[in-house]
């Protein structure tokens, strides 16, 4: 009877806890109420947790579980803590690998705890370990590439793909095996056998893939830790993790699709397609236009004197502008115009920063108002309307031949278009083309002004040059 | 099929399902959010690392259910608290106005 109405209790808990964790994804969808949404969530996992503690033998090992949770849990408060909001793609690797860490750790300790598995609780136990491992891995590479610890240049091989697939298909046997032969004493060998090659894959899988997918790779890894949830709570009967596993699963695939999209890229061609072969394409275009084609550079003075009597300004920023650490000298000038009457509106392209919804954050923290930040197809319409588009930082993102030239490699890549305006001043250090190395035809267009140099000195001078207007 | 396997099919399926509708309206202003938040959602694995420590009894699988519930505090407590860093960053233009907007 006890035994029973404790287990009501922590059923309940859970029912509880996974209607709070729905509801916390349902206040994110408003900038007014997600930090709420973010106190729900954290109130429903703090009630999970506290109810598992009532889980059958779990309080005579509490010394431990508590000190395990210190030492993890301290240790992901002062990184989260310490972390600048241009490492924040690192920082979400990192911990999704740690979430898949969990999962296949749990599950490899179900596997050789128990004498005897059921074939459904095998077969998740199985999967568990190969996702929770691969993402551990695969995390921890793409933390590298993005930390600068390895090169985030695609590390390629000779049949790499053949190794890949080798890999796997050992993998599956492996795991076929295990669930032919049942329970016995030589299972146990090859489930630790498993769960290093697959820890092993999880690293193979990412290296090939260059630092510029890496937004859709941590939106891949994020999916796949939800994934290693919903499997751990296949094995352990846990609905509550199936149902938050399920929200971080759907949230994963959405984010890369979207992604994927905003590259126009397949996801398979991402994952699979080793992104080296495409700087060969656009090398080739940057040759085609090798000619000196007209560049109208200006001053901060003139490209100051354009802004202060516009009447709407649109700020492209790009990924450069948090390289030059200028989101701050940006809001600086955006005030400024605005205290002289222009509208001044930001367009955010998906991919402006290093992952979904990056620049955003960036934005945010430089106290930029979050009305204020446009995505990109609920502003696309109003460049031709606009006075001066303002560019910092930005290039394939504005460039028009992902419209309009069928032979660039961008060609059908959803961009900003920047080049309906009446004007545009960009800045940018120099005429090198950008990271892809694609000819941007809107800094030779007629109407764009270039104003070269480090972006933060510029835009300070632009600050400057408005004043005194 | 079991039905502790069937029924946990059926919660996965309508919970996959609400989670596409709910993610579908959040902003692209809050997906670096949105993503951190539900990275720390994913910790809720850290209740298997518990549950596992409860039950075994030799060193080897208590060292492994340690090793995941650090892991797993780690991704939960770290993901809230960026979560939430964030989300503060998050403000509305000021409603008596900056001088600009008064001015004009």
């Amino acid at each position: 009877m006890f035994e029973d109405g404790r287990q009501a209790f922590i059923d309940i808990c859970y029912l509880v806890s996974a209607f709070l964790l729905i509801l916390s994804i349902r206040q994110l969808s408003s900038p007014s109420t997600a930090r709420n949404g973010n106190l729900l969530a954290m109130i429903g996992m703090g009630l999970a947790i506290f109810a598992t503690f009532f889980f059958e033998g779990v309080l005579d090992a509490i010394v431990w579980i508590v000190l395990a949770m210190i030492i993890g849990g301290g240790a992901g408060y002062v990184a989260a803590k310490r972390v600048q909001m241009t490492q924040m793609p690192q920082m979400v690797a990192v911990f999704n690998g740690l979430g898949g860490g969990t999962a296949a750790l749990v599950s490899v300790g179900e596997f050789l705890n128990r004498d005897s598995v059921g074939g459904g609780e095998e077969v998740s136990i199985l999967l568990g370990t190969l996702i929770g491992a691969l993402t551990l891995t695969g995390s921890l590479v793409a933390f590298a590439k993005l930390q600068g610890l390895i090169s985030g240049r695609p590390i390629v091989y000779a049949n790499q793909q053949l190794y890949n697939a080798a890999i796997f298909a050992i993998i599956v046997v492996l795991g076929v095996a295990i669930l032919a032969l049942g329970e016995g004493t030589t299972d146990k060998s090859l489930m630790i056998v498993l769960f290093l090659l697959s820890l092993v894959i999880g690293v193979t899988l990412v290296l090939p893939i260059g630092g510029a997918d890496m937004p859709v790779v941590i939106a891949l890894l994020n999916a796949a830790s939800g994934v290693g949830g919903v499997l751990t709570g296949f094995t352990l009967d846990n609905q509550a993790l199936i149902v938050a596993g399920s929200l971080v699963g759907a949230s994963g695939v959405f984010l890369s699709a979207l992604m994927a999209l905003a590259m126009n890229r397949s996801l398979t061609n991402i994952v699979f397609g080793a992104f080296g072969q495409l700087p060969a394409g656009g090398a080739g275009s940057a040759e085609a236009g090798g000619e000196a084609l007209p560049v109208k550079a200006t001053t901060a003075e003139d490209a100051a004197v354009m802004l202060a009597y516009a009447n709407s300004v649109i700020i492209v920023p790009g990924y450069g502008l948090a390289v030059a650490q200028a989101q701050h000298a940006v809001r600086e000038l955006a005030d400024a115009l605005q205290a002289r009457g222009v509208n001044v509106r930001y367009a955010i392209h998906p991919v402006a920063g290093r992952m979904p919804g990056h620049m955003n954050v960036l934005l945010a923290e430089a106290n930029v108002p979050y009305e204020d930040l446009y995505e990109m197809d609920r502003i696309n319409d109003d460049f031709r309307n606009t006075d001066v588009v303002l560019v910092v930082g930005a290039n394939d993102v504005v460039n028009p031949a992902a419209s309009q030239d069928p032979g660039s490699p961008i060609y059908g890549m959803p961009v900003l278009r920047a080049n309906e305006a009446r004007n545009i001043v960009v800045l940018k250090r120099s005429m090198d083309p950008g990271f892809a190395g694609i000819e941007n035809m809107l800094f030779h267009d007629p109407k764009t002004s270039m104003l070269f140099g480090d972006a933060k000195k510029s835009l300070n001078d632009l600050v400057a040059a408005v004043k005194n207007v | 099929m079991n039905d502790a396997v069937l029924m946990g099919a059926y919660v996965f399926l309508l919970a996959l399902f609400l989670g596409v509708v709910l993610i579908g309206r959040v902003p692209s202003t809050l997906h670096t959010p949105l993503m951190s938040a539900t990275n720390a959602i994913s910790g809720i694995v850290i209740l298997g690392g518990m549950t596992l420590m409860g039950q075994v009894d030799n060193a080897v699988l208590m060292a492994l259910g340690f090793i995941a519930v650090a892991f797993g505090a780690a991704n939960v407590v770290g993901g809230f608290a960026v979560t939430d860093r964030m989300l503060a960053m998050f403000k509305r233009r000021p409603d008596t106005g900056t001088g600009g907007e008064a001015e004009s």
